[in-house]
Protein backbone atom coordinates (compact mmCIF):
# COMPACT_ATOMS: atom_id res chain seq x y z
CA UNK A 1 0.00 0.00 0.00
CA UNK A 2 2.59 2.62 0.87
CA UNK A 3 4.95 1.84 -1.79
CA UNK A 4 1.86 2.36 -4.14
CA UNK A 5 1.35 5.84 -2.94
CA UNK A 6 5.14 6.09 -3.00
CA UNK A 7 4.68 5.11 -6.58
CA UNK A 8 2.14 7.91 -7.20
CA UNK A 9 3.88 10.60 -5.69
CA UNK A 10 5.45 13.25 -8.86
CA UNK A 11 9.23 13.13 -8.58
CA UNK A 12 9.98 16.33 -7.10
CA UNK A 13 8.33 15.13 -3.99
CA UNK A 14 10.15 11.99 -3.66
CA UNK A 15 13.35 13.58 -4.04
CA UNK A 16 12.53 16.25 -1.36
CA UNK A 17 11.37 13.42 0.95
CA UNK A 18 14.58 11.34 0.15
CA UNK A 19 16.68 14.61 1.23
CA UNK A 20 14.45 15.06 4.29
CA UNK A 21 15.27 10.99 5.22
CA UNK A 22 18.92 11.87 4.68
CA UNK A 23 18.69 14.69 6.43
CA UNK A 24 17.10 13.03 9.55
CA UNK A 25 19.43 9.40 9.10
CA UNK A 26 22.77 12.34 9.23
CA UNK A 27 21.39 13.86 12.16
CA UNK A 28 20.82 10.37 13.80
CA UNK A 29 24.72 9.00 13.30
CA UNK A 30 25.43 12.87 14.59
CA UNK A 31 23.67 11.71 17.63
CA UNK A 32 24.77 8.32 17.93
CA UNK A 33 28.39 9.95 18.16
CA UNK A 34 27.69 12.01 20.63
CA UNK A 35 26.21 8.78 22.65
CA UNK A 36 29.22 6.87 22.19
CA UNK A 37 32.14 9.52 22.06
CA UNK A 38 31.77 9.76 26.28
CA UNK A 39 30.73 6.50 27.57
CA UNK A 40 33.58 3.52 27.91
CA UNK A 41 35.54 1.42 26.63
CA UNK A 42 37.82 3.55 24.85
CA UNK A 43 39.22 3.17 22.02
CA UNK A 44 42.77 5.40 23.09
CA UNK A 45 45.53 3.38 21.21
CA UNK A 46 43.52 3.65 17.67
CA UNK A 47 42.27 7.40 18.34
CA UNK A 48 46.10 7.85 18.03
CA UNK A 49 46.65 5.84 15.41
CA UNK A 50 44.00 7.75 13.66
CA UNK A 51 45.71 11.70 14.79
CA UNK A 52 48.78 10.32 13.39
CA UNK A 53 47.41 9.24 10.42
CA UNK A 54 45.58 12.69 9.84
CA UNK A 55 48.74 14.63 10.57
CA UNK A 56 51.08 12.65 8.14
CA UNK A 57 48.08 12.54 5.43
CA UNK A 58 48.11 16.21 5.17
CA UNK A 59 51.45 17.80 6.31
CA UNK A 60 53.36 17.74 3.04
CA UNK A 61 50.42 19.52 1.36
CA UNK A 62 49.04 21.66 3.88
CA UNK A 63 52.85 22.52 4.44
CA UNK A 64 53.49 23.40 0.51
CA UNK A 65 50.13 25.40 0.12
CA UNK A 66 50.38 27.34 3.40
CA UNK A 67 53.87 28.74 2.20
CA UNK A 68 53.03 29.69 -1.21
CA UNK A 69 49.46 30.79 0.10
CA UNK A 70 51.45 33.31 2.05
CA UNK A 71 54.17 34.02 -0.84
CA UNK A 72 51.63 35.00 -3.46
CA UNK A 73 48.72 36.68 -1.11
CA UNK A 74 52.01 38.80 0.36
CA UNK A 75 53.04 39.44 -3.33
CA UNK A 76 49.69 40.45 -4.87
CA UNK A 77 48.33 42.87 -1.85
CA UNK A 78 51.70 45.04 -2.55
CA UNK A 79 50.48 47.05 -5.03
CA UNK A 80 47.13 48.60 -3.46
CA UNK A 81 48.83 49.04 -0.25
CA UNK A 82 51.73 50.80 -2.14
CA UNK A 83 49.50 53.07 -3.84
CA UNK A 84 48.42 54.52 -0.28
CA UNK A 85 51.85 54.51 0.88
CA UNK A 86 51.46 52.25 3.37
CA UNK A 87 53.22 49.09 1.98
CA UNK A 88 54.67 48.77 5.63
CA UNK A 89 50.77 47.65 6.91
CA UNK A 90 51.34 44.43 4.90
CA UNK A 91 52.48 42.24 8.05
CA UNK A 92 49.45 43.56 9.74
CA UNK A 93 47.00 43.02 6.60
CA UNK A 94 48.48 39.20 6.03
CA UNK A 95 48.53 38.37 9.53
CA UNK A 96 44.56 38.85 9.57
CA UNK A 97 43.75 37.27 6.62
CA UNK A 98 45.31 34.38 7.37
CA UNK A 99 44.57 33.88 11.18
CA UNK A 100 40.87 34.75 10.53
CA UNK A 101 40.31 32.98 6.87
CA UNK A 102 42.71 31.61 5.02
CA UNK A 103 44.51 29.33 7.52
CA UNK A 104 41.52 27.39 8.69
CA UNK A 105 39.88 27.80 4.80
CA UNK A 106 42.90 26.38 3.05
CA UNK A 107 43.37 23.59 5.90
CA UNK A 108 40.04 22.13 6.08
CA UNK A 109 39.34 22.24 2.43
CA UNK A 110 42.59 20.06 1.77
CA UNK A 111 41.78 17.78 5.00
CA UNK A 112 38.55 17.52 3.46
CA UNK A 113 40.03 16.55 0.10
CA UNK A 114 43.19 14.01 1.65
CA UNK A 115 41.53 12.75 4.92
CA UNK A 116 37.47 12.82 4.10
CA UNK A 117 37.74 11.29 1.16
CA UNK A 118 40.73 8.50 2.56
CA UNK A 119 37.86 8.14 5.57
CA UNK A 120 34.85 7.89 3.43
CA UNK A 121 37.31 5.08 1.43
CA UNK A 122 38.25 3.25 4.04
CA UNK A 123 35.18 2.67 6.06
CA UNK A 124 33.32 2.03 2.42
CA UNK A 125 35.14 -0.58 2.07
CA UNK A 126 35.17 -1.99 5.36
CA UNK A 127 31.10 -1.98 5.03
CA UNK A 128 31.24 -3.58 1.44
CA UNK A 129 33.44 -6.49 2.49
CA UNK A 130 32.01 -6.91 5.49
CA UNK A 131 34.64 -6.00 8.04
CA UNK A 132 31.96 -4.42 9.91
CA UNK A 133 29.97 -7.23 10.52
CA UNK A 134 33.10 -9.02 11.37
CA UNK A 135 33.53 -6.93 14.13
CA UNK A 136 30.21 -7.05 15.29
CA UNK A 137 29.65 -10.63 15.48
CA UNK A 138 33.20 -10.37 17.02
CA UNK A 139 31.14 -8.42 20.08
CA UNK A 140 32.80 -5.04 19.05
CA UNK A 141 31.21 -2.31 18.70
CA UNK A 142 31.96 -1.24 14.99
CA UNK A 143 30.90 2.38 15.78
CA UNK A 144 33.12 3.14 18.51
CA UNK A 145 36.22 1.99 16.69
CA UNK A 146 35.84 3.19 13.37
CA UNK A 147 33.46 6.34 13.55
CA UNK A 148 33.92 7.48 17.44
CA UNK A 149 37.72 7.41 16.98
CA UNK A 150 38.09 8.97 13.20
CA UNK A 151 35.34 12.00 14.14
CA UNK A 152 37.13 12.50 17.84
CA UNK A 153 40.95 12.32 15.63
CA UNK A 154 39.91 14.88 13.05
CA UNK A 155 38.16 17.12 15.74
CA UNK A 156 41.51 17.36 17.44
CA UNK A 157 43.90 17.61 14.64
CA UNK A 158 42.30 20.06 12.49
CA UNK A 159 43.09 23.07 14.90
CA UNK A 160 46.63 21.89 15.14
CA UNK A 161 46.65 21.55 11.37
CA UNK A 162 45.46 24.93 11.35
CA UNK A 163 47.91 26.52 13.87
CA UNK A 164 50.69 24.98 11.91
CA UNK A 165 49.06 26.66 8.45
CA UNK A 166 48.84 30.11 9.98
CA UNK A 167 52.44 29.37 10.81
CA UNK A 168 53.80 28.72 7.45
CA UNK A 169 51.46 30.78 5.48
CA UNK A 170 53.08 33.69 7.99
CA UNK A 171 56.67 32.45 7.52
CA UNK A 172 56.32 32.58 3.48
CA UNK A 173 55.10 35.99 3.93
CA UNK A 174 58.03 37.04 5.92
CA UNK A 175 60.33 35.67 3.20
CA UNK A 176 58.02 37.63 0.77
CA UNK A 177 58.24 40.84 2.81
CA UNK A 178 62.24 41.03 3.92
CA UNK A 179 63.12 40.50 0.14
CA UNK A 180 60.88 43.45 -0.53
CA UNK A 181 60.72 45.87 2.25
CA UNK A 182 63.43 44.70 4.53
CA UNK A 183 62.05 43.38 7.51
CA UNK A 184 63.17 41.73 10.10
CA UNK A 185 61.65 39.02 11.64
CA UNK A 186 61.23 40.31 14.77
CA UNK A 187 59.56 42.97 13.45
CA UNK A 188 57.37 41.04 11.33
CA UNK A 189 55.90 39.26 13.90
CA UNK A 190 56.19 42.29 16.67
CA UNK A 191 53.24 43.40 13.62
CA UNK A 192 51.92 40.28 13.08
CA UNK A 193 50.55 40.33 17.18
CA UNK A 194 49.93 43.56 17.04
CA UNK A 195 47.35 43.04 14.77
CA UNK A 196 45.69 39.94 15.50
CA UNK A 197 43.41 39.90 18.78
CA UNK A 198 42.45 37.82 21.09
CA UNK A 199 38.56 36.99 19.64
CA UNK A 200 40.44 36.12 15.82
CA UNK A 201 42.44 33.55 17.87
CA UNK A 202 39.42 32.14 19.39
CA UNK A 203 37.53 31.94 16.67
CA UNK A 204 39.74 30.71 14.40
CA UNK A 205 40.37 27.60 17.19
CA UNK A 206 36.43 26.93 16.98
CA UNK A 207 35.72 27.42 13.39
CA UNK A 208 38.68 24.77 12.96
CA UNK A 209 37.05 22.60 15.77
CA UNK A 210 33.70 22.47 13.57
CA UNK A 211 35.32 22.35 10.29
CA UNK A 212 37.30 19.14 12.00
CA UNK A 213 34.11 17.61 13.26
CA UNK A 214 32.55 18.16 9.70
CA UNK A 215 35.04 16.11 7.89
CA UNK A 216 35.32 13.57 9.96
CA UNK A 217 31.49 12.72 10.43
CA UNK A 218 30.44 13.20 6.82
CA UNK A 219 33.28 10.79 5.89
CA UNK A 220 32.38 8.43 8.21
CA UNK A 221 28.49 8.41 7.11
CA UNK A 222 29.39 8.11 3.68
CA UNK A 223 31.62 5.24 4.45
CA UNK A 224 29.44 3.94 6.91
CA UNK A 225 26.12 3.76 4.57
CA UNK A 226 27.71 3.04 1.33
CA UNK A 227 26.13 0.44 -0.80
CA UNK A 228 27.12 -3.11 -2.12
CA UNK A 229 30.03 -2.94 -4.18
CA UNK A 230 33.33 -1.24 -5.32
CA UNK A 231 31.29 1.59 -7.31
CA UNK A 232 29.22 2.24 -4.36
CA UNK A 233 33.12 2.64 -2.84
CA UNK A 234 33.98 5.39 -4.98
CA UNK A 235 30.83 6.82 -4.84
CA UNK A 236 31.65 7.40 -0.74
CA UNK A 237 34.83 8.65 -1.00
CA UNK A 238 33.58 11.25 -3.28
CA UNK A 239 30.62 12.28 -1.88
CA UNK A 240 32.09 12.64 1.58
CA UNK A 241 34.39 15.49 -0.20
CA UNK A 242 32.07 17.32 -2.03
CA UNK A 243 29.35 17.18 1.38
CA UNK A 244 32.07 18.32 3.35
CA UNK A 245 33.48 20.98 1.24
CA UNK A 246 30.30 22.37 0.86
CA UNK A 247 29.33 22.35 4.30
CA UNK A 248 33.17 24.01 4.88
CA UNK A 249 31.62 27.05 2.91
CA UNK A 250 28.19 27.26 5.04
CA UNK A 251 30.09 27.32 8.05
CA UNK A 252 32.50 29.63 7.34
CA UNK A 253 29.75 32.02 6.37
CA UNK A 254 27.52 31.19 9.27
CA UNK A 255 31.16 32.24 11.72
CA UNK A 256 31.74 35.13 9.79
CA UNK A 257 27.85 36.56 10.86
CA UNK A 258 28.47 35.16 14.64
CA UNK A 259 32.43 37.06 14.72
CA UNK A 260 30.88 39.99 13.33
CA UNK A 261 27.96 40.12 15.60
CA UNK A 262 30.38 40.10 18.37
CA UNK A 263 32.39 42.63 16.99
CA UNK A 264 30.05 45.08 16.84
CA UNK A 265 28.71 44.37 20.54
CA UNK B 1 17.37 -36.99 22.90
CA UNK B 2 20.29 -34.42 22.13
CA UNK B 3 20.41 -30.60 23.14
CA UNK B 4 19.38 -28.57 20.47
CA UNK B 5 21.50 -25.32 20.18
CA UNK B 6 20.05 -23.61 16.88
CA UNK B 7 16.25 -23.75 16.57
CA UNK B 8 14.52 -21.98 13.95
CA UNK B 9 10.74 -21.19 13.75
CA UNK B 10 8.61 -20.53 10.61
CA UNK B 11 11.42 -17.76 9.96
CA UNK B 12 10.53 -15.10 7.73
CA UNK B 13 12.64 -12.28 5.72
CA UNK B 14 12.00 -9.94 2.71
CA UNK B 15 14.06 -7.03 1.57
CA UNK B 16 11.22 -5.01 0.46
CA UNK B 17 9.73 -7.41 -2.61
CA UNK B 18 11.95 -9.90 -2.84
CA UNK B 19 10.99 -12.63 -0.19
CA UNK B 20 14.14 -14.23 0.66
CA UNK B 21 13.01 -16.40 3.54
CA UNK B 22 9.54 -17.65 3.34
CA UNK B 23 8.96 -19.55 6.62
CA UNK B 24 12.30 -21.78 7.38
CA UNK B 25 12.76 -24.28 10.14
CA UNK B 26 15.83 -26.07 11.01
CA UNK B 27 17.23 -27.08 14.28
CA UNK B 28 21.03 -27.99 14.89
CA UNK B 29 21.41 -30.36 17.83
CA UNK B 30 25.09 -30.15 19.66
CA UNK B 31 27.80 -31.83 18.26
CA UNK B 32 26.59 -31.69 15.15
CA UNK B 33 27.35 -30.83 11.42
CA UNK B 34 24.81 -29.21 9.53
CA UNK B 35 25.46 -28.68 5.81
CA UNK B 36 22.71 -25.93 4.00
CA UNK B 37 23.16 -26.10 0.19
CA UNK B 38 21.20 -23.51 -2.01
CA UNK B 39 21.27 -21.89 -4.94
CA UNK B 40 23.21 -18.53 -5.36
CA UNK B 41 20.53 -15.68 -3.73
CA UNK B 42 18.46 -18.74 -1.79
CA UNK B 43 18.96 -16.39 1.54
CA UNK B 44 21.81 -18.88 3.09
CA UNK B 45 23.78 -15.89 4.32
CA UNK B 46 20.66 -14.52 5.37
CA UNK B 47 19.63 -17.08 7.47
CA UNK B 48 22.98 -17.41 9.40
CA UNK B 49 23.20 -13.62 9.60
CA UNK B 50 19.72 -13.84 11.42
CA UNK B 51 21.28 -16.38 13.82
CA UNK B 52 24.09 -13.21 14.88
CA UNK B 53 21.96 -10.67 14.87
CA UNK B 54 23.27 -9.11 12.07
CA UNK B 55 19.80 -8.99 10.11
CA UNK B 56 16.61 -9.27 12.07
CA UNK B 57 13.64 -11.38 10.74
CA UNK B 58 10.50 -10.43 9.75
CA UNK B 59 8.49 -12.84 11.51
CA UNK B 60 9.58 -16.50 13.27
CA UNK B 61 11.56 -17.45 15.85
CA UNK B 62 15.18 -17.81 15.63
CA UNK B 63 16.67 -19.66 19.70
CA UNK B 64 20.23 -19.63 19.50
CA UNK B 65 21.56 -21.32 22.86
CA UNK B 66 18.06 -21.33 24.32
CA UNK B 67 17.66 -17.46 23.86
CA UNK B 68 15.18 -15.45 21.04
CA UNK B 69 18.39 -14.03 19.42
CA UNK B 70 15.60 -10.68 18.18
CA UNK B 71 15.06 -9.97 22.02
CA UNK B 72 18.19 -9.65 23.19
CA UNK B 73 19.78 -6.32 24.23
CA UNK B 74 22.99 -5.35 23.04
CA UNK B 75 24.96 -7.02 26.50
CA UNK B 76 23.69 -9.95 25.64
CA UNK B 77 23.65 -10.09 22.04
CA UNK B 78 27.42 -9.71 22.59
CA UNK B 79 27.28 -12.77 25.16
CA UNK B 80 25.92 -14.95 22.95
CA UNK B 81 27.96 -13.33 19.63
CA UNK B 82 30.86 -14.71 21.63
CA UNK B 83 29.84 -17.99 21.52
CA UNK B 84 28.74 -18.59 17.98
CA UNK B 85 32.35 -18.23 15.35
CA UNK B 86 31.35 -16.37 12.03
CA UNK B 87 33.17 -17.20 9.12
CA UNK B 88 32.57 -15.29 6.53
CA UNK B 89 32.02 -15.67 2.60
CA UNK B 90 34.81 -13.85 1.80
CA UNK B 91 36.91 -13.95 4.74
CA UNK B 92 36.37 -10.33 6.09
CA UNK B 93 39.62 -10.01 7.53
CA UNK B 94 40.37 -6.52 8.63
CA UNK B 95 42.89 -5.33 5.74
CA UNK B 96 44.50 -2.51 7.89
CA UNK B 97 46.03 -5.26 9.96
CA UNK B 98 48.81 -8.32 10.08
CA UNK B 99 46.79 -11.49 10.80
CA UNK B 100 48.58 -11.28 14.24
CA UNK B 101 46.44 -8.25 14.92
CA UNK B 102 43.45 -9.91 13.01
CA UNK B 103 43.43 -12.57 15.57
CA UNK B 104 44.13 -9.91 18.44
CA UNK B 105 41.10 -7.99 17.69
CA UNK B 106 38.67 -10.27 19.04
CA UNK B 107 41.05 -11.39 21.80
CA UNK B 108 42.05 -8.03 23.60
CA UNK B 109 38.81 -6.84 22.99
CA UNK B 110 37.01 -9.83 25.03
CA UNK B 111 39.21 -11.27 27.55
CA UNK B 112 40.19 -9.11 29.85
CA UNK B 113 43.88 -9.04 31.81
CA UNK B 114 45.69 -11.14 29.53
CA UNK B 115 49.84 -11.20 29.61
CA UNK B 116 51.60 -10.54 26.32
CA UNK B 117 52.87 -13.93 26.36
CA UNK B 118 49.33 -15.43 27.13
CA UNK B 119 48.00 -13.35 23.70
CA UNK B 120 51.22 -14.24 21.93
CA UNK B 121 50.98 -18.27 22.65
CA UNK B 122 46.83 -18.24 21.58
CA UNK B 123 48.10 -16.41 18.51
CA UNK B 124 50.65 -19.35 17.35
CA UNK B 125 48.38 -21.63 18.55
CA UNK B 126 45.27 -20.99 16.28
CA UNK B 127 47.66 -20.42 13.72
CA UNK B 128 49.15 -23.69 14.20
CA UNK B 129 45.88 -25.42 14.15
CA UNK B 130 44.57 -24.03 10.79
CA UNK B 131 48.46 -24.88 9.87
CA UNK B 132 49.62 -21.21 8.85
CA UNK B 133 52.13 -20.29 11.51
CA UNK B 134 54.39 -18.57 9.01
CA UNK B 135 51.58 -16.11 7.95
CA UNK B 136 51.59 -14.55 11.13
CA UNK B 137 53.16 -10.81 10.38
CA UNK B 138 51.99 -10.94 6.79
CA UNK B 139 49.04 -8.61 4.99
CA UNK B 140 45.78 -10.18 4.11
CA UNK B 141 46.41 -8.83 0.88
CA UNK B 142 49.21 -10.55 0.93
CA UNK B 143 47.61 -13.82 1.27
CA UNK B 144 46.32 -16.24 -1.27
CA UNK B 145 42.07 -17.06 -0.98
CA UNK B 146 42.30 -20.20 0.53
CA UNK B 147 44.71 -18.68 3.41
CA UNK B 148 42.20 -16.16 4.08
CA UNK B 149 39.87 -18.48 4.66
CA UNK B 150 41.99 -20.42 7.20
CA UNK B 151 42.77 -17.01 9.04
CA UNK B 152 39.72 -15.99 9.24
CA UNK B 153 38.71 -19.30 10.37
CA UNK B 154 41.52 -18.99 13.15
CA UNK B 155 40.32 -15.35 13.98
CA UNK B 156 36.93 -17.08 15.12
CA UNK B 157 38.37 -19.81 16.92
CA UNK B 158 40.26 -17.94 19.07
CA UNK B 159 37.74 -16.90 21.47
CA UNK B 160 36.12 -20.93 21.52
CA UNK B 161 32.99 -20.72 20.25
CA UNK B 162 30.33 -24.07 21.06
CA UNK B 163 28.84 -22.85 17.79
CA UNK B 164 30.66 -22.52 14.41
CA UNK B 165 29.14 -20.85 11.16
CA UNK B 166 31.11 -21.56 7.64
CA UNK B 167 29.79 -19.11 5.16
CA UNK B 168 30.62 -21.14 1.59
CA UNK B 169 34.22 -22.21 2.93
CA UNK B 170 35.38 -23.71 -0.25
CA UNK B 171 33.81 -21.07 -2.42
CA UNK B 172 36.55 -20.50 -5.55
CA UNK B 173 39.47 -22.76 -4.11
CA UNK B 174 41.35 -25.60 -5.78
CA UNK B 175 39.93 -28.84 -5.26
CA UNK B 176 43.24 -29.61 -3.54
CA UNK B 177 42.55 -26.52 -0.84
CA UNK B 178 39.11 -27.52 -0.79
CA UNK B 179 40.30 -30.78 0.42
CA UNK B 180 42.07 -29.31 3.15
CA UNK B 181 39.68 -26.92 4.45
CA UNK B 182 37.22 -29.82 4.04
CA UNK B 183 39.85 -31.42 7.14
CA UNK B 184 40.17 -28.53 9.16
CA UNK B 185 36.43 -28.42 9.41
CA UNK B 186 36.19 -31.59 10.24
CA UNK B 187 39.47 -31.22 12.79
CA UNK B 188 37.64 -28.34 14.49
CA UNK B 189 34.47 -30.34 15.19
CA UNK B 190 37.03 -32.75 16.73
CA UNK B 191 39.32 -30.76 18.73
CA UNK B 192 36.96 -27.99 19.98
CA UNK B 193 33.55 -30.13 20.28
CA UNK B 194 31.83 -27.72 18.77
CA UNK B 195 28.05 -27.55 16.85
CA UNK B 196 28.80 -26.52 12.38
CA UNK B 197 26.73 -25.01 9.99
CA UNK B 198 28.86 -25.09 6.68
CA UNK B 199 26.88 -23.31 3.79
CA UNK B 200 28.32 -24.76 0.59
CA UNK B 201 27.83 -25.37 -3.30
CA UNK B 202 30.25 -28.33 -3.31
CA UNK B 203 29.01 -31.62 -2.43
CA UNK B 204 31.76 -33.13 -1.55
CA UNK B 205 32.68 -30.64 0.77
CA UNK B 206 28.88 -31.46 2.04
CA UNK B 207 29.50 -35.32 2.26
CA UNK B 208 33.01 -34.94 4.08
CA UNK B 209 31.81 -32.28 6.76
CA UNK B 210 27.96 -32.72 6.95
CA UNK B 211 25.96 -35.22 9.54
CA UNK B 212 22.79 -34.17 7.76
CA UNK B 213 22.34 -31.80 4.60
CA UNK B 214 18.84 -29.10 4.55
CA UNK B 215 18.26 -28.00 1.11
CA UNK B 216 17.16 -24.06 0.57
CA UNK B 217 14.89 -23.86 -2.44
CA UNK B 218 12.64 -21.04 -3.03
CA UNK B 219 12.59 -19.58 0.21
CA UNK B 220 11.82 -23.06 2.13
CA UNK B 221 14.06 -26.25 3.24
CA UNK B 222 12.90 -28.61 0.92
CA UNK B 223 14.44 -31.44 1.61
CA UNK B 224 16.54 -32.08 4.28
CA UNK B 225 18.41 -35.71 6.23
CA UNK B 226 21.49 -37.73 6.07
CA UNK B 227 23.68 -36.89 2.46
CA UNK B 228 22.34 -40.63 1.47
CA UNK B 229 18.52 -39.57 1.76
CA UNK B 230 18.82 -36.29 -0.01
CA UNK B 231 20.19 -37.55 -3.03
CA UNK B 232 20.02 -40.94 -3.70
CA UNK B 233 16.26 -40.50 -3.75
CA UNK B 234 16.03 -36.73 -4.89
CA UNK B 235 12.67 -36.36 -6.87
CA UNK B 236 13.33 -32.66 -6.98
CA UNK B 237 14.36 -31.87 -9.88
CA UNK B 238 16.33 -28.80 -8.09
CA UNK B 239 17.92 -30.82 -5.70
CA UNK B 240 18.83 -33.52 -8.23
CA UNK B 241 20.78 -30.96 -10.67
CA UNK B 242 22.50 -30.26 -7.30
CA UNK B 243 24.00 -33.83 -7.84
CA UNK B 244 24.48 -34.03 -11.45
CA UNK B 245 26.15 -31.38 -11.68
CA UNK B 246 28.45 -32.13 -8.82
CA UNK B 247 29.33 -35.87 -9.49
CA UNK B 248 29.25 -36.09 -12.92
CA UNK B 249 29.01 -39.50 -14.75
CA UNK B 250 31.00 -40.90 -16.90
N1 LIG C 1 21.14 -6.33 3.49
C1 LIG C 1 20.43 -6.64 2.40
N2 LIG C 1 19.64 -5.73 1.81
C2 LIG C 1 18.90 -6.04 0.72
N3 LIG C 1 18.91 -7.24 0.13
C3 LIG C 1 19.68 -8.19 0.65
C4 LIG C 1 20.49 -7.94 1.82
N4 LIG C 1 21.16 -9.08 2.12
C5 LIG C 1 20.78 -9.98 1.19
N5 LIG C 1 19.90 -9.46 0.32
C6 LIG C 1 19.28 -10.17 -0.79
O1 LIG C 1 18.77 -11.39 -0.32
C7 LIG C 1 19.00 -12.43 -1.25
C8 LIG C 1 19.69 -13.59 -0.57
O2 LIG C 1 21.00 -13.20 -0.24
P1 LIG C 1 22.06 -14.18 0.42
O3 LIG C 1 23.30 -13.41 0.56
O4 LIG C 1 21.49 -14.80 1.62
O5 LIG C 1 22.23 -15.28 -0.70
P2 LIG C 1 23.05 -16.63 -0.59
O6 LIG C 1 22.09 -17.75 -0.54
O7 LIG C 1 24.03 -16.53 0.51
O8 LIG C 1 23.78 -16.63 -2.00
P3 LIG C 1 25.32 -16.91 -2.35
O9 LIG C 1 25.44 -18.37 -2.51
O10 LIG C 1 25.52 -16.20 -3.65
O11 LIG C 1 26.13 -16.35 -1.25
C9 LIG C 1 19.78 -11.83 -2.38
O12 LIG C 1 18.92 -11.62 -3.47
C10 LIG C 1 20.29 -10.52 -1.86
O13 LIG C 1 20.30 -9.56 -2.87
MG1 LIG D 1 26.00 -16.14 0.71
Amino acid sequence: MAEEADDRKPLLSKKIDKFFKGLADAWSFVRRYFQEAFLPPFEFKELIHQCYRIGVESLPLISLTGFIVGIVFTNQSRPSLSEFGASSWLPSLISIAVVRAMGPLVTALIAAGKVGSSIGAEIGSMKVTEQIDAMEVSATNPFKFLVVTRVTATTIMIPLLVMYTDFVALMGSFLNVNANEMVSLTTFFFQVFESITFLDIWSSVLKSIVFGFTIGIVGCYKGYNSTKGTEGVGRAANSAVVISMFLIFIEELLALQIVNAIRNM
Amino acid sequence: MKEKVVEAIGLKKSFGDLHVLKGVDLELYRGETVVILGKSGAGKSVFIKIMVGLLTQDSGVMRVLGQDVEKLKTKALNTLRLKIGFSFQNSALYDSMTVKENLEFPLVRNIKNLTRKEKDLKIEEMLDSVGLPQTINQMPSELSGGQKKRIGVARTLILNPEIMLYDEPTAGLDPITCMEINNLINEVQDRFRTSSIVITHDLTCAKITGDRMAVLLDGQFRSKGSFQEVFSKAEDQQVKSFYDYNFIES
